[in-house]
């Protein structure tokens, strides 16, 4: 066991901790408050490596490995919450190619992702009526000659109005048990037939888009289809694995930024003629946090760890998801708590972390999913 | 960064389990029921390298590192929290201190028989009017020419009716609470030394928690640990070890009590189904799996930051502190929920559930309170920020 980073896994946190003060920090407050999508800071991201971190260089990616990706999007959700979403989404994205698309297809589209051509990546799996139980999904694909034809509609896809690549998920045959009767595509942007719905009006993560997908008869050519028929659903909780480290890892960002401004509060707020971080009340709360973030951050460098070193990672990637979106959440509350009235106020982030941090309990597998995949883990053995 | 047990790490692992299943699992219940030592298992620890695993072997110890040390804790823990405690009090509290602190020939003659099983360590450090407030030891160490003349009680002493020798700790300085006190190793068969009360207890029945007198004892003042007056820094610096091996014997309980509630929940058929198929108990044993999970690596952490400081001279105060009390608060809520898996079972005494339950509460409070880590770890955090004057 080791609990160093290498100096590389430091330079690189390092250095995405300075991009993330002096480049988001500013302005996450304002995107918040107009829900603006900074096309901008996609761009620059990719410039500094960052949106093809586990990627090969021969496909554009910086190849860093999922440690220091996972670093990575904890300082960049420390600053903005919602930059680190859209980020970890699209290196998903770009894995999920990578992994599983035709060769060809996979560097054509995994290099658009990388070099901040595409802007963003995001992954279509979720419906109207069917979230949890994603197997249960209704848009269709079906085989024209070499074409494949979809018709249905995906609801609360992050990035989608930036996305330049899709990864869409369908169903392609009936007949078969519904978690195997799905296949995966991928699709560009400005694919005729691909439309968006509303953007969805959220509690936090304001500077993520969140929409509707329509898809309207859009035909892909055949290479489009990642993987066989059939393979989609494998396909998507094999990207989740990924995308559950990079939710941990924004849910822990946020958990420390919160951390961080409640204790700076206590050692500048008064009362009684004290600092608050005179009162046991108060160091206690500060210790919880502290403690719980500690272990989740633990929980999510071994499941980092673990995807690196290409061992099995289900069960760690869903118990440091759980883990630390909890913790977060209950950080983020009792910072807030800290704050008094003050924390009422968009004067002060805190209230920002509080409400962005809300939906890390939720997407990329429900903490009841997680549950469930992490009963099923040891029941089973 | 690596997130696996070094060869060496899985060995003591390996070893330590197959001993806690064939030879404490067996006898758990009962010396719990009878409140009884079991000596015959505890000179096996030290057979086995048990009792002193980060000594060096130079003074008669295994030489490992403290992630080690954390894992063979875990493993007796899981077989028997007596036993658990029994050597990591020995291994923590008593070696530690004399390895850091004593000559060499204090170490000669109070760590190597004692890192090596053949004799038995304990730490007095708490008094009936100082538990948490440890500053508040009343205790006194008079200087007479090259000895001291100690006086006083100490009370709650884990292994104190067996031990041979005891770290302990008295007030040489009346005026200066932190300042004023000083460690010192004592024998056990010094004249005036008596063991006066063992303590009937909720759990860990199977070490003895005893009541310590000190009557006029003398001992040579080459018997101080450290120096005069840095008693305090001394205590504190090996409950910064001892954290860690109280922590691992919380989630060794934990990884018991979990598996039993698992099985039970997997044989226990209601409503047509075992009750392993309702989402009420998968949730239970997933937040049971997930905090056990995240206590071992905080623990594991303690035990490199341990091993840092040692190295480097500095302390791993706020990492054992995280680690104490996240474990043994996740040891409480583990064996909470494993009685109810188990229902009316739960509560009776066939099974072993009940028993873990008693011997987890015990986490909570020694070696520091829930209360205490929470100051550390906030203290720590404080200093921390640009905003700490």
């Amino acid at each position: 066991m080791n609990f160093e980073l290498t100096e590389e896994d430091i330079m690189i946190r390092d250095m995405v901790r300075g991009y993330a003060k002096s480049e988001l920090a500013p302005k996450a407050r304002w995107r918040d408050e107009t829900s603006t999508f900074p096309e901008m800071e996609y761009r620059k991201m990719a410039e500094l490596g960052l949106l093809g971190m586990n990627i090969p260089e021969s496909y554009g990616g910086s190849a860093v490995g999922v440690v220091p990706y996972s670093l990575a999007v904890t300082e960049i959700a420390k600053a903005d919450a919602s930059v680190a979403v859209g980020m970890s989404v699209t290196n998903m994205v770009a894995e999920t190619i990578y992994k599983f698309a035709r060769p060809a297809i996979g560097k054509k589209y995994v290099s658009a992702i990388a070099s901040g051509n595409a802007i963003a990546g995001a992954f279509a799996l979720t419906e109207p009526s069917s979230g949890s139980d994603a197997a249960a999904m209704r848009t269709t694909a079906v085989n024209d000659g070499n074409e494949w034809v979809l018709n249905g509609s995906k609801q609360y896809i992050t990035s989608a109005d930036h996305a330049g690549v899709f990864i869409v998920m369908a169903k392609t045959d009936k007949s078969v048990k519904a978690s195997l009767g799905i296949s995966a595509f991928v699709v560009e942007q400005g694919t005729p037939g691909l439309s968006f719905g509303k953007k969805e009006n959220k509690m936090g993560l304001r500077g993520s888009s969140t929409l509707e997908v329509l898809l309207d008869d859009v035909r892909v050519p055949a290479s489009h289809l990642m993987g066989e028929p059939g393979q989609g659903f494998s396909i998507a909780m094999t990207a989740l694995d990924g995308g559950r480290i990079g939710v941990a890892s924004q849910a822990l960002g946020i958990g420390l930024a919160a951390m961080e401004v409640a204790r700076d509060y206590s050692l500048d707020r008064r009362q009684f003629d004290k600092y608050l971080a005179d009162f046991q009340a108060i160091k206690f709360k500060l210790a919880d946090m502290a403690t719980e973030l500690e272990a989740g951050r633990q929980l999510v460098l071994k499941a980092a760890w673990l995807k690196d070193n290409n061992k099995p990672v289900t069960q760690a990637a869903s118990m440091a998801k759980l883990f630390i979106s909890e913790a977060a959440n209950r950080a983020c509350a009792e910072a807030f708590q800290i704050h008094g009235g003050y924390g009422y106020v968009k004067e002060y982030d805190v209230e920002r972390y509080y409400r962005d941090v809300r939906i890390t309990t939720v997407y990329e597998g429900t903490s009841e999913i997680q549950r469930m995949v992490i009963a099923k883990s040891i029941l089973d053995s | 960064m690596k997130f696996e047990l070094t060869e060496e790490q899985q060995m003591i692992k390996d070893m330590t389990r197959r001993f806690a299943d064939e030879r404490l699992k067996p006898i758990a219940e009962e010396i719990d029921r009878e409140h009884r030592f079991p000596k015959e298992i505890v000179d096996e620890l030290g057979e086995l390298g048990l009792m002193g695993v980060a000594v060096p072997a130079k003074w008669g110890g295994s030489g490992m590192d403290h992630i080690s040390y954390a894992i063979a804790i875990e493993e007796l823990s899981r077989g028997c929290a007596s036993t658990g405690v029994i050597a990591s009090v020995n291994n923590s509290l008593y070696c530690d201190p004399v390895e850091h602190f004593g000559t060499n020939e204090v170490r000669e003659i109070f760590l190597t028989p004692y890192a090596s099983g053949k004799k038995l360590g304990c730490f007095g450090l708490t008094e009936p009017s100082a538990g948490t407030d440890a500053g508040g030891t009343r205790g006194t160490a008079l200087k007479d020419g090259d000895h001291y003349i100690l006086n006083g009680t100490k009370n709650f002493i884990t292994n104190g009716r067996e031990a041979n020798a005891t770290v302990c700790f008295f007030r040489t300085d009346k005026n200066d609470k932190h300042a004023g006190i000083t460690a010192f190793v004592i024998p056990t068969d010094a004249p005036g030394f008596s063991v006066s009360k063992v303590e009937n207890k909720l759990g860990i029945c199977g070490s003895s928690t005893a009541e310590l007198v000190f009557e006029d004892v003398r001992i040579p003042a080459s018997y101080m640990l450290g120096e005069e007056g840095k008693g305090f820094k001394v205590a504190m610096h090996t409950l910064d070890c001892g954290r860690i091996g109280i922590a691992a014997q919380a989630v060794g309980i934990a990884q018991a009590a979990m598996e039993a509630a698992r099985d039970y929940a997997l044989e226990r058929v209601q409503f047509g189904k075992s009750i392993a198929k309702f989402q009420a108990i998968q949730w239970m044993l997933a937040d049971m799996a997930t905090r056990i999970e995240a206590s071992r690596l905080l623990i594991y952490s303690a035990g490199a930051a341990k091993d840092k400081a040692d190295a480097t001279g500095g302390r791993s105060s706020k990492e054992s502190a995280m680690a104490k009390l996240f474990a043994s608060e996740t040891a409480m809520w583990v064996t909470t929920k494993a009685i109810q898996v188990f229902g009316g079972y739960g509560y009776i005494k066939d099974y072993p559930v009940e028993r873990h339950f008693r011997d987890a509460k015990i986490t909570e409070i020694y070696e520091g309170t829930s209360e205490v880590q929470r100051m550390v770890i906030a203290n720590a955090m404080l200093q921390e920020s640009p905003l700490f004057k």
